[in-house]
């Protein structure tokens, strides 16, 4: 970022200061920073750096799935916990990559910002004596009078920064430039790369996001504690929520049918009722992904789904203890869903069962029960029975979807841990006259996310600057042209010369094109 | 024309298009085989080949005579391979075009044909053939045909034996209008990146052959290719054009659905890391460019691992990661 010819300043004067004064030490460190060998040092280290973060798995991505890492490697768990390896892009290490590139921009911008605002008024520089020495250079001769011609040349250097000149032999010139834009379009890329960067930071201080499960027919308000998970920026603060309130009305979902991906949801979207403030108007509307609910700044999201089978449980004294649907969230491609259901009425023991729901019910020896298909064609349930305390007394807030096993025991059939199946509308009797399990059918729940990001739009259009500045530093291509005439034996000598100031220009083209303009027109 | 019949047209299509491309493959490696003993101003001079040659060697005159001698016979052979590979390249490019259209009419309903790998590997090496087309002319490409036309051939036939899926609808994520703008640019951005790549390892061949002290040769592949500097440019070009379509297509169209779609604009998704270090690697290359010390070669080098990078985000992670990026269809 610094100029090449300052880089190599750097690396001598290094060099020449042997014993560093503190002041000079730290003159020297900046330097270093702001070097353009130092910056590039440091966007190889940010793409190295961020490539563990696709290798091992991310909390913020996949919390279940780091969870799961963890498990199976113990003895590298804690060594990749210390170096932030499951945290790579907000770790400490991560971050003082992308701070000190940060520092090292700044530090580039800022004398190049004011280079470029004296350079930005600057005349284009007196045509050279000496036009010939120059990288394009072409001579010819024509009819028309110097100042016409030079007229022509004017109108044809179109965009360009003109002056005129007549040096001490009397030679009138005109010296052009263009391009000015050019450093602009780069200061200002690297300008925005910071405000991409305050907008992502400010996002995740200010913002939130929430996920929350509704079984279908279920209603939401969004109050943090109705979130089955919130993530708070560190400065959200609650009451901003944005009071609003929603049903979900019902849910519709297409399943691939052949071929690869066959079982892929392909088509999913969710009914859904909400009102704003406190006792709006009702609307409907239907979410599915890429097609959120915007409400003024808060987003609905739709991102996943899943069934909650609809059991009835009758206890030894034939009271219904347990009745409607509880969430089994989906573990695999064809929805075979886990979930628990905890009975806390039933007498004489508290009940918990442990369910499988499979929603294509099949069967063979070899694999046991499984899901041939992720629709509900025929949801079939598959129970085991605990019998005991449930230990939802502790104090201790409890996962809905894990038992607490302490104070449980396996309700037996003949000395066998009972495994219950049902399909659709059977009822089973427990053993031991505990009761009855009903399974009434399947109903869907949908899994919404609720964020709020205050300045997306701060990044967005931070990168749509970026992109601007690109353009102009890319394809703005700086460049002078100097024309010089004079009279010679009744006709009219004409020198033109340029010179590129960026890589991969097409000066001699333009020239070309300006000669033959001027042996047409004058 | 049914939908199935448009599938079958397409893998037939595709089979038409490697055999096309693997014909212009061979006509080119003909063209600078016969080409080893054709003096590099022969083409270009045309008729008055032996005057220009004789008077340039001054020197070595047997040698010369030699060369003349064959060479009138080697040239013109030299010139029609050359131009019998650009007609087969097109007629390949044209048969790859019908293959990628015809997949897009098999789906029900009609859709763009990159609703997966297979489809998007596809796509992409069109976009290559046409880029390199493109160009042609304006950068006298004649050089890069056999590495073009090798690339995609053997590109091809990675997808059509590894990747093959039969024609199937679209995931509930891909409907949406930035499946078009977001894939289209990313494609756009993977073929000039690639043939940026092509010229910078032509760069590194050429600087190494050149080290070597082969200044006086006349002939042959190398000596033909352009000089380090229009090599070192194109790559240049290609890349410069490139890295703006790539950072609208991964930092700009990218995280506008993504934020539709999973209510989130940047997740951290391995595809999305990758395409990160994609786009900081050619940063880094454009800086390269503008210093001292690492110009040239080095710059070159950090072109090859953008490239890198670009491809292993392409085929790679799907591999590697498989259903753990939300983009494991692309």
């Amino acid at each position: 970022m610094t100029d090449p010819s300052e880089y190599t300043n750097v690396r001598d004067r290094a060099r020449s200061v042997a014993p560093l004064a503190p002041r000079e030490f730290l003159r020297w460190s900046w330097r270093q920073l702001t070097s353009m060998r130092t910056a590039l040092i440091l966007l190889f280290l940010l793409a190295l750096g961020a490539v563990p973060g696709s290798v091992i798995p991310q909390d913020s991505v996949d919390a279940v799935l780091s969870a799961q890492w963890r498990q199976a490697h113990p003895s590298l768990t804690p060594i990749y916990n210390r170096l932030g390896l499951f945290n790579v892009y907000s770790s400490v290490w991560f971050s003082a990559i992308y701070i000190l590139l940060m520092i090292s921009l700044v530090g580039c911008i800022l004398p190049r910002t004011r280079v470029y605002l004296k350079a930005v008024r600057a005349r284009p520089p007196k045509t050279p004596r000496n036009l010939s020495r120059l990288p394009e250079y072409r001579t010819l001769e024509l009819d028309a009078e110097p100042s016409a011609v030079l007229a022509q040349a004017r109108a044809a250097l179109g965009g360009y920064r003109i002056d005129a000149h007549t040096d001490d032999a009397g030679v009138d010139s005109i010296a052009a430039e263009r391009g000015y834009l050019r450093e602009a379009g780069n200061l200002l890329f690297h300008v925005s790369v910071l405000i991409v960067l305050v907008g992502f930071a400010t996002g995740s201080l200010f913002g939130y996001t929430g996920g929350v499960i509704i079984v279908t027919g279920g209603q939401f308000a969004n109050v943090a504690s109705q979130y089955d998970e919130f993530n708070p920026g560190s400065l959200f603060q609650v009451k901003n929520l944005k009071p609003f309130s929603m049903k979900v009305t019902d849910f519709d979902v297409k399943f691939i049918r052949s071929g690869r991906e066959v079982g892929m949801a392909q088509d999913f979207s969710a009914g859904v009722d909400y009102s704003l403030g406190d006792d709006g108007k009702s609307q409907h509307t239907r979410i599915s992904v890429n097609h959120p609910l915007d409400l003024s700044g808060t987003k609905v999201y739709l991102i996943g789904h899943g069934y909650a089978p609809d059991v009835t449980i009758r206890d030894s004294t034939g009271e219904i203890v347990y009745a409607g649907p509880t969430v089994f969230p989906p573990e695999s491609t064809t929805f075979t869903s886990s979930g628990v259901i905890k009975v806390p009425e039933a007498k004489p023991d508290q009940l918990g069962f442990l369910g499988t729901l499979y929603p294509t019910y099949a069967f063979t020896m070899k694999t046991g029960p499984f899901s041939a298909f992720p629709d509900a064609k025929n949801p079939g349930l598959s129970l085991q029975v605990f019998q005991g305390n449930l230990g939802m007394d502790s104090g201790i807030p409890q996962s809905v979807y894990a038992l607490d096993m302490a104070g449980l025991k396996p309700v037996k059939e003949n000395g066998q841990a009972l495994r219950l199946t049902l399909l659709r509308g059977e009822t089973t009797k427990l053993p031991n006259g505990l009761g009855s399990v009903t399974f009434n059918g399947v109903d869907r729940f949908v899994k919404l996310q609720v964020s709020h990001n205050p300045s997306d739009w701060v990044a967005l259009m931070g990168m749509i600057l970026a992109l601007t500045g690109l353009l102009g530093s890319l394809f703005i291509r700086p460049r002078r042209v100097w024309i010089s005439v004079r009279r010679k034996g009744g006709r009219t000598l004409v020198e033109v010369a340029g010179l590129d100031r960026s890589a991969g220009g097409n000066l001699a083209d333009e020239l070309d094109g300006l000669t033959a303009h001027l042996e047409e027109k004058a | 024309m049914s939908h199935t019949q448009f599938a079958l047209l397409s893998n037939q299509a595709i089979a038409v298009c490697g055999v096309f491309y693997f014909l212009a493959l061979m006509a080119h490696l003909a063209e600078w085989a016969v080409g080893r003993t054709v003096p590099i101003d022969a083409i270009a001079s045309g008729a008055s080949t032996t005057t220009t040659v004789a008077a340039a060697e001054g020197g070595g005159t047997t040698v010369t005579d030699t060369l003349v001698d064959v060479d009138d016979d080697s040239a013109d052979r030299m010139e029609r391979f050359g131009r019998v590979g650009l007609m087969l390249t097109v007629v390949a490019a044209l048969a790859h075009f019908v293959a990628v259209a015809s997949r897009g009419l098999a789906a029900d309903p009609v859709r763009v044909p990159w609703g997966n790998m297979y489809e998007f590997t596809m796509t992409g090496t069109l976009f290559v053939v046409i880029g390199y087309l493109a160009l042609y002319r304006r950068y006298k490409l004649g050089w890069l045909a056999p590495v073009v036309t090798g690339f995609v051939l053997i590109t091809l036939m990675v997808d059509v034996l590894l990747l093959y899926t039969p024609v199937v609808q679209l995931r509930d994520s891909l409907h949406s209008p930035w499946l078009i703008i977001h894939v289209v640019a990313a494609i756009t951005a993977t073929g000039a990146f690639t043939i940026g790549g092509m010229a910078s390892v032509m760069y590194l061949i050429k600087a190494r052959w050149l080290e070597t002290d082969h200044t006086g040769d006349k002939a042959g592949y190398l000596a033909r290719l352009p000089g380090l500097v229009q090599l070192d440019q194109l790559a240049y070009r290609t890349i410069a054009f490139a890295f703006p379509v790539w950072t609208f297509a991964a930092l700009i169209a990218g995280p506008i659905w993504a934020q539709a779609a999973w209510g989130k604009y940047w997740g951290w998704d391995p595809k999305e890391v990758w395409a990160f270090i994609t786009w900081v690697v050619f940063a880094a290359y454009l800086h390269a460019r503008a210093t001292a010390g690492w110009k040239g070669r080095a710059a070159a080098i950090i072109a090859l691992i953008g490239l890198a990078t670009l491809w292993f985000n392409f085929i790679g992670i799907n591999f590697f990661f498989g259903s753990g990026s939300q983009h494991s269809y692309a």
